[in-house]
């Protein structure tokens, strides 16, 4: 009598709902397709998939144009809106909160703070772009001062989460602290030359176009290492959804646990940040769309829909701020904020609450 | 019976709280504490509000450092042992809350897996099985799949406990399982406890509030009294010789050795002599109680009440002196007896 629920429960809980995933690779690839057709010149799908599959086309303009803008920047987005969720995700567990994510907790804002230092106080190299154009190493210096940013006020966090006990004043600190570091921000920026503030703001406004072909594995390799750190943390992880002390009586190694997710999320948030620039939400929507998705909190099968779910978002939100048919770009900061907000407010109110969504 | 053996113990444990700068001291919870769980047997840890209760689980789990003295797990210093280590032998339920959703009570039991699975944590056939049992053991298989946010207080305790035994452990501590219960889950997850440490030859050590449940259920009290000192005992022991009594001593509280319960009221009025049918004496007892009269079992006093029992009709004879009357209802009684004494 008891063989039937055992395999039912079994059937039930822990499989990796393989219909989902198709789903979500599904997705992803329609994207990713329709991403790379649309754009200020039209070129026919056929034309594409060609291209994507080592075909040569009649137009070697249309080839220019993909493999070298519309290919980068659509893969940029796909990394980007992977390892922003995954990082938001792994936020969301550590503090147990459901609001969490690189944005809120002033993470980006630090990922600034880097980039701000290196671009504002470089003096002769005033451009990320000339930076950028440098070499692939001038490349790493801004990931790794975003980086170090992100890990800044990552870790000041922490240690004040070491003192208080509650998310909630948490929550509430690291924003705090997220506003001082952008008011850091702004005094750099007040006693810099116009020209410098320029190029600064132009790369809060966030940008998934800014990223050449030939720097974009730099992007992927961190992208990947964060991601990879992520993965081989979802048994901790789900130790931690039972809070501390539980994760603790379990075997887990809290501390290296902690420390682990600081770097993944650092790498990911900071990563990101220095390449794209500032972008909101995609951290905080993504986990509960694809918790609501999935329904459930095993990290083992969240994280791998996460990085989907996340690539579909930046993906959707790129194609949106092309605005189709035109020729203007909208920042992609403004437009996953635009689309970000009313999807978490939908998964609140179609959860009853939060902490159920959570 | 097996010799009993020892799980967890104790030698000159002080257990508190470190101090906080240079200049202020630690603060000691209780001290001197030795102290054995044993294979197979359940243990009822009581004392008052603040005594120390949870901290004393805690740091028998090795979730918190103790401040001074030694702790064995089965005959090797525990801070000897990894933390993954100790997570093989000793489980443990919290009061932390679970504010998480989104989990199913399988998923969850399954993290009780976690000191054995690998990196992934991916279950094994014979991690699935054991899980199972955690799941039929504890009558939990109703709600297998339900989330785990939409189980009842009684219905989450169970599931935290089936995930401690899916750790498959020595020991487990408990920290006030039965609060928030109502008194049916409370007397479930006891009776529960009860056959899994006898069943299982588990050790089960449990903090609570039910001094009662405590005393009927527990092979051990570990009383920590006012002092912070421990007190360990077989319940009717510890009763018998006042030592029960004397920890939860305070004004308007008394513990009741003739009935192993506390009494809410002072006795203030007239001594009563009861006698009659046992049910009905039981019963009358309490309402005279109540009333604040003492309930003697010796002849001699002016008020006696004899308890007659026809079927399921009772009647009470009340003699006061040259005073007779009979009642048939503890109401009427009660109400008698508030007129004329």
């Amino acid at each position: 009598m008891a063989e039937p629920t055992t395999d039912q429960t079994r059937q039930h809980s822990t499989g990796i709902r393989p219909l989902y995933f198709a789903l979500l690779v599904g997705g992803v690839c329609l994207l990713f397709v329709l991403n790379l057709a649309l754009g200020s010149v039209d070129i026919p799908i056929e034309s594409i998939v060609q291209i994507l599959l080592g075909g040569e086309v009649n137009d070697v303009a249309w080839q220019q144009i993909i493999i070298n803008i519309r290919i980068p920047r659509a893969v940029t987005a796909i990394l980007a809106g992977s390892a922003l969720s995954v990082g938001g995700l792994q936020m969301q567990t550590l503090f147990r909160n459901p609001l969490a994510g690189p944005s809120v907790l002033g993470i980006t804002a630090g990922a600034s703070l880097g980039v701000a230092i290196v671009m504002l106080a470089a003096g002769t190299i005033t451009s990320i772009f000339a930076i950028q154009q440098l070499s692939a190493l001038g490349s790493w210096f801004i990931v790794i001062a975003a980086s170090i940013g992100s890990a800044a006020v990552l870790l000041l966090i922490l240690l004040i989460s070491i003192k208080v006990r509650d998310n909630v004043t948490l929550l509430i600190i690291g924003l705090m602290v997220g506003n001082i570091t952008i008011a850091m921000v702004s005094i750099w920026q007040y006693f810099s030359q116009p020209e410098q503030i320029q190029d600064y703001l132009i790369w809060t406004f966030g940008s998934l176009g800014g990223v050449p072909l030939n720097q974009l594995w730099i992007l992927a390799v961190v992208a990947l290492l964060g991601g990879g750190i992520a993965l081989v943390l979802s048994k901790p992880l789900n130790g931690l959804l039972l809070g501390e002390n539980y994760a603790r009586s379990m075997g887990l190694s809290v501390m290296s646990t902690r420390i682990w997710i600081i770097v993944s999320t650092s790498l990911l948030a900071g990563g990101i940040t220095a390449f794209c620039g500032p972008i909101g939400f995609v951290g905080i929507a993504v986990p509960h769309l694809t918790r609501s998705l999935l329904g459930t909190n095993d990290h083992r099968v969240l994280i791998p829909g996460t990085l989907l779910m996340g690539a579909i978002l930046l993906l959707a939100c790129d194609i949106i701020a092309q605005v189709p048919g035109s020729t203007t770009t909208l920042p992609i900061s403004a437009v996953t904020s635009m689309i970000g907000s009313p999807v978490v407010i939908w998964v609140i109110i179609q959860r009853k609450n939060l902490q159920a969504s959570f | 019976m097996e010799p009993a053996q020892q799980i967890i113990s104790t030698l000159d444990l002080t257990i508190g709280f470190p101090a906080r700068g240079a200049m202020s001291q630690p603060t000691v919870v209780a001290s001197d504490i030795n102290v054995a769980l044993n294979r197979g047997e359940i243990v009822c840890l009581l004392g008052p509000n603040g005594s120390g209760k949870s901290t004393l689980i805690r740091t028998l789990t090795g979730l918190h450092a103790p401040l001074d003295g030694d702790i064995e797990l089965e005959g090797e210093s525990l801070g000897r042992f990894s933390n993954k280590e100790i997570a093989k032998k000793i489980s443990t339920v919290l009061t932390d809350r679970l504010t998480i959703g989104n989990l199913s009570v399988y998923e969850l039991v399954s993290f009780g897996r976690s000191p054995y699975t690998g990196w992934f944590g991916s279950l094994t056939e014979q991690d699935q099985e054991i899980v199972d049992w955690a799941i039929s053991s504890t009558g939990i298989e109703r709600f297998v799949d339900r989330d785990v946010l939409r189980l009842s207080d009684g219905e989450r305790q169970k599931v935290m406990i089936a995930r401690a035994l899916a750790q498959n452990t020595s020991a487990i501590l408990l920290d006030e399982p039965t609060a928030h219960l109502d008194l049916p889950n409370r007397v479930e997850i006891i009776r529960l406890l009860r056959e899994l440490a006898h069943d299982t030859q588990k050790g089960i050590l449990l903090s609570t509030h039910e001094l009662d449940l405590a005393l009927k259920a527990a092979d051990t009290l570990w009383l920590i009294n006012r002092e912070g000192n421990v007190i360990t005992g077989t319940p009717e022991d510890l009763v018998l010789d006042g030592t029960f009594e004397a920890v939860f001593e305070r004004d308007s509280f008394d513990f009741d050795r003739s009935t192993g319960s506390f009494r809410l009221h002072h006795p203030a009025k007239q001594p009563i002599y009861l006698t009659g049918d046992t049910v009905g004496v039981f019963w009358t007892r309490r309402a005279l109680e109540r009333e604040g009269h003492r309930v003697t079992e010796s002849n001699g006093t002016d008020l006696q009440i004899k308890v007659r029992a026809d079927q399921n009709k009772f009647s009470w004879l009340v003699s006061n002196g040259s005073d007779r009357f009979k009642c048939t209802s503890i109401q009427e009684l009660v109400e008698k007896l508030r007129q004329k004494v």
